[in-house]
This record gives structure tokens, sequence and C-alpha cells, in this order.
């Protein structure tokens, strides 16, 4: 197949992949020579072999308009393709980030009302849409809690806690903050140890991040009881907000007692993930930690908007205001959905995973048997017992078109698998689904050679990662070929 | 009307409800305490996407953007000419609708192209590794910092002055963040022993090019680490970071193809020295082989990362700016090996033509004598901000005010995407003044 190539094997001298307009100023004279380069060894390719390449590639991808796409944690939902078109009005795409103010009241409308949404979605008081992605939104909320614990002389204050199922963005954002990390047990049926809470919860401890729902796909019923525990004890309460898809548009953060949550636009508001980015993390908080929001923030004043500091900002944590083009699309999709709009949201989300949860329970190892909420994790140690692990399962799907949920997290679930269905796709895509993981089970049993071996139907079979991080190949090279 | 979004019939739900075994949809928030599980929300009345879309194309409006206005802006933004071949493959939805590609036999699109973009980024910066990318400049330009200090066992860096003040802002937050120190030197001052690298950016935030040589030995005398910022356009005709002793180097990968877009997504290039492969923040992808022996692409040096190593890792960075990578890698690929060079040369000599036409006006003096490429500083005889005023209402966007740090200066960029006839007109109204 066409892909089994490099930019460098269609590579000629001579080529290139675009037209350019000639000098139309007298040239100046070059600066000294030690100051420029000799060679300069990029790819030669004209338009139309460039094209092809890059489409070939294109081709052996799966995204979401490819096909379902349950991956845990992850809230792969359909990516309405106008706000792709929005993002690129030349009215926003077209403008500098540094063009006066008055130039682009209009972008600055569009951020000040999306800070405003987002601050009414998660009743805080306040929203930075700065962060460029959830952990960079994380690392700002964490940033901020160092910031309000020394503005009040509580210099003690160095332990983060997490619990056990929490993303490994969380401890490796504190540890990027300074802190300590504290681990908070989860319990029998998947909620908060409270014995475990209570003993980790000192005079040390600085804030609880706690992903709610949890990475288990389960809503704590304490949630309240933790929230108290932790004020209490001087410590603030920080939401992982990558699962609030779950209540959106029904819960509040604000009213579950949270000092800070960091959302995922690239998840909860439908923008699109490109593969590993844009994203956009903004961060929401309560008045206490309001005057420490990483800085510029969009304020109205009168009929303009511009940009301000806050009083005691972390201060600049990215170039300029944040993903922007991301924002847009966010934006729209606040306004086509509005607040009824985003409650069916959620709802349709736990109607999905639960469904999914039901109707696979016969076949898969359910650790925490009850209601989840916009995900369900199972445990693959049913088909462990007869030699197939969940990579297994996993591979095979993709033989079957699907993409695979998350495996192997949350962590303190055995073989775990992660399924998370979202509310844009339809019970006859679930029940494919269902069917798929169904005959999975039963290959599981008689025929776990198909499972050893699969995928059968993707470009590549099962690739080598131990030879990959043994001998990093992370690169071409091309032989030098003099000035151009 | 139904949702676009929302598939699922009213008898999809009843069925489904059914097999749960629950009377109503809000009987699966039980969970949730009673009392915060009816919040309200205050949000406009939606609307369809007729409507909004005329709303939102009204707001646009009111921008004035740059394919109605010339600009001579650049300050870590910068506009170039993007060929079309780049939005028709970043817009082909299996790249841009898919994850971080965790399951690589279905990702190969998205693995191998950012094995590609890699192997440009090496190309083009002459460095030997690469990550997959990281957010923008100046949160590579922090992991940069960082990592010299995990490297060096030191807990200060050093920025040069004439770093961009928002990319020294920016590593000071990160820094201080793990308890580590900024020291902000001029250039031509001795250099702590207890620094773990030197920051430079080439060509300077003020747009002349610095004597990285020189720079990169003084780090190296005192085992410092020398991290280079660079600008990737400008490679295409000036001595790359690999070839000057960088350890590292990092860029804003927004020139290569991706718009200007109010500043964000951008991109952050981060490449340096193999021997630091292990210590390097980000995704990287490698080249392998399948069971059959056929090559494919995986997420490699995993153990590196946030979602293996937790707590251990060497940063938090997860999801990133993949398909700004994407958009890199196109744009490198399409213009090429004559087509790089040739846009670095449009600017050089444009912004040449308008700092020599500028120079010569009455009033108008260029604040340094050094090479540049294509961004100088011009003192002006009035206020800047007055002087952009008047070119805002004759349809241009002038450079950056920078009074602040030098009385009356002007920070002008010039691309291949400005005229002569562009040109002609700025220097015609700044005679005005």
């Amino acid at each position: 197949m066409s892909h089994h190539y490099l930019l460098p094997k269609i590579s000629q001298p001579g080529k290139i992949g675009c037209s350019l307009p000639a000098l139309d100023v007298p040239p100046a004279e070059l600066p000294p020579g030690d100051l420029l380069r000799q060679e300069l060894e990029l790819p030669e390719v004209s338009e139309v072999e460039l094209m092809r390449y890059f489409i070939a590639l294109s081709k052996l991808n799966y995204g979401v308009d490819t096909g379902f796409y349950p991956l845990g944690s992850c809230t792969m939902k359909y990516n309405p393709k106008w706000h792709e078109d929005i993002a690129k009005l030349s009215g926003f795409a077209s403008i500098h980030p540094l063009q006066p103010g008055e130039s682009v009241q209009g972008a600055l409308q569009l951020m000040f009302e999306l800070q405003e949404y987002l601050t009414e979605i998660t009743g805080m008081h306040a929203t930075s849409l700065v962060p460029i992605a959830g952990a960079h939104g994380e690392f700002g909320g964490l940033l901020m809690v160092k910031a309000y614990h020394q503005d009040r002389g509580d210099k003690a204050r160095k332990k983060i806690l997490l619990t056990d199922s929490s993303h490994g963005t969380n401890p490796a954002s504190a540890v990027m903050c300074g802190f300590e990390i504290g681990v908070v047990a989860s319990d029998s049926e998947g909620n908060v140890d409270m014995k475990s809470l209570e003993s980790a919860m000192d005079e040390e401890v600085a804030a609880l991040t706690l992903t709610m729902p949890t990475t288990l796909g389960l809503f704590d019923p304490r949630m309240l009881e933790i929230s108290e525990l932790v004020h209490e004890r001087g410590g603030l309460l920080g939401a992982d907000g990558a699962n609030l898809n779950a209540f959106l548009g029904r819960v509040k953060f604000g009213e579950l007692g949270y000092d800070y949550v960091q959302l995922n636009l690239h998840k909860t508001f439908s923008t699109p993930h490109g593969g590993g980015g844009p994203g956009s993390g903004p961060v929401c908080v309560r008045e206490n930690l309001a005057d420490f929001l990483p800085s510029p923030l969009v304020n109205k004043n009168g009929g303009t908007y511009k940009f301000v500091s806050p009083a005691k900002s972390i201060g600049r944590i990215a170039n300029f205001h944040g993903n922007f083009g991301v924002m847009c699309k966010a934006y729209a999709y606040i306004r086509s959905m509005g607040a009824a709009g985003l409650k069916e949201v959620s709802e349709e989300a736990v109607l999905n995973a639960n469904y999914l949860k039901e109707k696979l329970k016969p076949y898969y190892h359910l650790p925490y048997d009850r209601t989840c909420m916009h995900e369900v994790v199972f445990s693959g140690r049913r088909q462990k017992a007869k030699g197939v692990h969940t990579v297994d399962v996993a591979k095979r799907l993709l033989d079957y078109g699907l993409h695979p949920p998350t495996v192997y997290f949350p962590l303190i679930v055995d073989e775990a698998l992660m399924i998370e269905p979202t509310e844009t796709e339809s019970k006859k895509t679930l029940d494919a689904f269902i069917e798929a993981m169904k005959e999975i089970a039963r290959d599981a049993e008689e025929n776990p050679e198909v499972l050893h071996s699969a995928p059968h139907n993707t470009p590549v079979k099962r690739l080598d990662d131990v030879r990959a991080a043994r001998n990093p190949d992370l690169r071409w090279e091309m032989r030098s070929q003099g000035v151009g | 009307m139904p949702s676009p979004y929302l598939p699922n019939t009213d008898a999809d739900r009843r069925t489904m409800l059914r097999e749960i075994g629950v009377g109503s949809i809000d009987e699966l928030f039980e969970d949730i305490p009673e009392k915060v599980r009816h919040a309200e929300f205050k949000l406009p009345r939606p609307l369809s996407e007729l409507e909004l879309k005329k709303e939102l194309s009204q707001l646009a409006g009111c921008n004035a953007n740059l394919d109605n206005y010339a600009c001579f802006l650049g300050a870590g933004s910068y506009r170039h000419f993007i060929p079309s071949t780049v939005e028709h493959v970043i817009g082909r939805s299996e790249f841009y609708t898919a994850y971080t590609p965790y399951q690589a036999e279905a990702s190969q699109g998205t693995l191998q192209t950012t094995y590609e973009y890699q192997s440009l980024v090496c190309q083009l910066t002459g460095m030997e590794v690469s990550n997959a990318g990281m957010y923008d400049c100046s949160t590579a330009a922090a992991e940069a910092a960082i990592m010299a200090c995990i490297i060096t066992k030191r807990r200060k860096v050093a920025v040069s002055t004439t770093v961009n003040p928002t990319y020294r802002d920016v590593i000071g937050t990160y820094v201080k963040g793990r308890s580590l120190s900024i020291e902000t030197i001029e250039l031509g001052s001795t250099l702590s022993s207890d620094c773990a690298c030197l920051v430079v950016q080439q060509p300077n935030f003020l747009g002349y090019l610095e004597e990285m040589e020189a720079h990169a030995q003084k780090a190296h005398d005192i085992g410092a680490l020398f991290v280079a910022i660079v600008d990737p356009i400008s490679l295409g005709m000036f001595k790359p970071p690999g070839q000057y002793g960088a350890d590292v180097a990092v860029a804003d990968g927004q020139p290569l193809g991706n718009p200007v877009s109010f500043g964000g997504p951008g991109l952050g290039i981060f490449a340096c020295r193999r021997e630091y492969l292990r210590q390097m923040p980000g995704r990287i992808v490698g080249r392998t082989v399948d069971v059959d022996g056929r090559p494919g692409y995986v997420m490699t040096l995993v153990t590196r990362e946030q979602y293996i190593r937790r707590e251990r890792a060497t940063s938090n960075i997860c999801t990133s700016e993949a398909l700004m990578a994407l958009a890199a890698a196109v744009y490198l690929a399409t213009l090429g090996r004559k087509g790089l060079k040739h846009v670095a040369e449009l600017c050089y000599h444009k912004a040449h033509y308008a700092a020599k036409r500028i120079a010569e006006l009455k009033g108008y003096s260029l604040v340094f004598s050094k090479p540049f490429f294509r961004e100088f500083a011009v003192r002006c005889p009035v206020a800047p901000s007055q002087i952009n005023r008047a070119l805002f209402n004759k349809g241009i966007i002038g450079g950056l005010d920078i009074s602040g740090m030098i009385d009356n200066a002007m920070l002008l960029c010039v691309t291949e995407m400005n005229t002569k006839q562009e040109i002609d007109k700025l220097v015609e109204i700044l005679r005005g003044f």
C-alpha cells in the first residue's frame, strides 16, 4: 500500500507543492555569511503527489466521523460541521492577538460571553479561558491553590490529595506546581473511602482533586460530605472536569462545593480532538480564587470589552489568551443547545451508558454493579481466566470497524474496559457495539486465537512497542543537497 | 424540532429504560444528592444553525480582519501565506475528529504524519530529535527550562532580557511552580555558575539577530544547557540552532501553516539533542514493525508520560496541538526546500525595504543597526499609539507599541503577505508625522 513510504521517497529536486510570488521590492544586501544557512534539506514534492500522500494517510485513521468511538473519559461526541465553518470566518481566524482592543470587539465579546456561560454552567464565580488543554487548566487551578494558601500565610499546605482512580495528569500537574501527592483510596462501592479521606485530610493538605463523577463513571453519593470535610480542615476542593458530560445542564460544580474546576471544551463542548489537540481547558473558580485566575480575562465596561489581569493573578501560563479557534466552536455549541438542550445531552449520555451496562453485564464482569453516569467500567477478568486479555478484546473490536474503549484505566480495575458512548450515538449504533462485544465474549470462550491475533482488518497488525522503545526510530534524515 | 446531535427517538428511549429496568431517566441520577440535582441555568435560548451562522458572521464582522487590513504586527504571531493544501489535509475529518492515537492500528494516519512532523522539525532546526508538539512557544520554552533543571540538577534558569516578555512571564510562572527560580540577564553580563540553562531568542523579541555561538559557549562553559527560541520561517535562510550549539530548540509553529486566529491554537515546537530524549516532555512517535514485519508507527517512550508514570512524568502534558503539527508538516512539505527559502527571503528583503524607506523619513530611525530578519524596531517622532490610530483609519494595522521598553519605539513586522504597495502606503502615512 501507498503509505509504506515517507516524504523523502517522493521527493525529487526541483519540485514544489505551491506557487509563490516573485520579489516585488529591490533586494537588500544579505547579512554576514556566518549567520546564513548552508543547507536546507526539506522534501521537494509536487502538489498532486503531496495531496495523494496525505489523503492516503488520512484513510488509515479512525475518527468520530468514521464510526463509534467509545473512548472512556475522552467524551468523543460528534463535532458539528458548521462549528468548523464558524472558527474559519475571516473575522475570527484572521485577527491578530495583539491588535488594538477596539478592532477586535467581536472576538472579545465572544470570549466574554463564553466566560459567562461557563461560569453559569459550572455554578462558579469567574472563568479564565487561557488554558490550552485540560491538563493546562488543571495546572492553572493548582497554581491558584498554591497562591491562595500562600496569600493567607498558610505555608504548611504542601500536599495535594488524589483518589486512586484519578487521571495521570492529576498527580503530574500537582508535581509541576511543587506539591507532594497523597492518595485517598476508593471503597468497595467505587466511592471515596471516607476513613481514608479522614486520615489523609490534615493541615498539610492544600486541596483534594476529585473528578466527579469519578473515573469509574460513578457519582459519589457522599459528595457533599466530602466537600464539607475538606473545607472544614482548611483545604480546597478541585475538580478535573473531564466528566462534566455526566451532569451537564443539571448539576453545578459550585453547588457541589468545588472551589475550582477545569473544563475540556474538546470533550464536553463538542469541539474536535484533532488527533491530540487543539483543546481548550478553561478554569472556573469560586469567589475565593477569582483574584488568582491566569491572565488575561475579558471584562465588559459599558458596551466595551477589554483584557484585564486579576489582582493577584498567578500570571501568564500561555503566550496569548487561549485557543480562540476552539472557543468559537464551544460558543456555537452552547448557543445552539441552550439550557434545556445541555440537560438533554447529559440525560442521553447517561441513558446510553446505562443501556450498554445492562446489555453487556451478562458477558463482562462489572466491578461496581450500580447505576452509572456517562460511562461504565467493566473488567476483563472473566476473559482473563481464559487467557484473553483486555487488549485482545480491544484489538478485536477494530476488526468490527469499531474504536475500542479506553483500556487498562482506571488503574484500580483489573483489565479495565472503560466505555463512554456519549449522547450523540443512537441505540442502533449501541446495539451493533453490543453485538460485537457479545461475539467477542463468545470467541474468548470458544475461539481465543482469533482474539490473540487481532486485529486482522486494519492497515497494520499489532505493532512492536518494545522494539519502538528499545531502538527509537523517531525521524527520517535527508542527505545534503547543497543550497538551493 | 428534534436535535441533530441527539439521535435516539422517544421509542428508543422507552425501550432502553425498560431494558435498564427504570421508569424514567431521572431515576438514573439518584446518586446525586436531591438538593443539588435540579440546578437552574440561565443561558440564552437556543438558536438554529441558520440563525447562529448569521449572528456569528455578524459578530466576526465586528473585527478588523487581516484579509481586509494590511498588517505590520508580529511579536509572536505571524501572518504568512497558507497554501490550500494545508486546509484540505487538516480538514479531513479522519484527522481532525480522531483522538490521541492510543490505538495504533486505527491511527496510522495521525502516527505517520506525526513521524513526518518530527522529521521535518529535525531537518528544519538541525536538532537530533523532536517531540510531537506542545501548546505554544512560551510553554515549550518553560518546559525546556524545567528539563534543563532536571538534567543539570540545578535550580535556576537564566533568560535573556531580549526574549519575548510574555515568554519570560510564562517561563517564570512555570519555574516558580516547581519552586525553581528565574533570572533575567543582559546577554553581555556573566552567567552565574548555578544556572541550569541560558535561554536566548533568535531573532530576538526586538527583531535583531543574536550571536548565538557565543551565547551557547557561555552556557556550556558553566555546564548549563543552551535553549534557543527560534523562528521557524527564519530557518529558511538563517543558520539552524543545531549548528550553533543549542541543546534544546523551541519555536512557535503557528507561522507554519496556521492562521493567527487571535492567538490560538498555536503550536510549541520542541526539539533537542538525542541524549536528552528520555527527559523530553510530550508525545513522541516512533517507527516500528507489526507482527508481519510491515512498518508502522506507535507512540513510544511512553514511560516519560503522565498516563503511565503519573507523578514521576516529565510533564503533565496530554492533549496538545496535534492538528497544528499536522498543518506544519503539510506546510513544510508543500513549500519544501526551495519554497521555504523563498518565503524567508521574501520576508527578509521586504522587511529591509520597509526599514530602509522608514529610516529615510525625517524623525524616524532604526533603533538597532544589527542584522534582522522580518521584524525591526523604529524610533518614531511621536507616540506610536498616535501613529497606529492614523494607520488603522487608513486600513493598516501598525506595529507593536514598545514605547514601554524604548522611547517612542514601534516594532514592525513585514512578511511575504505585505505587498510593495502596502509598504509604500505605510511609509507615506508615517511621513505625515
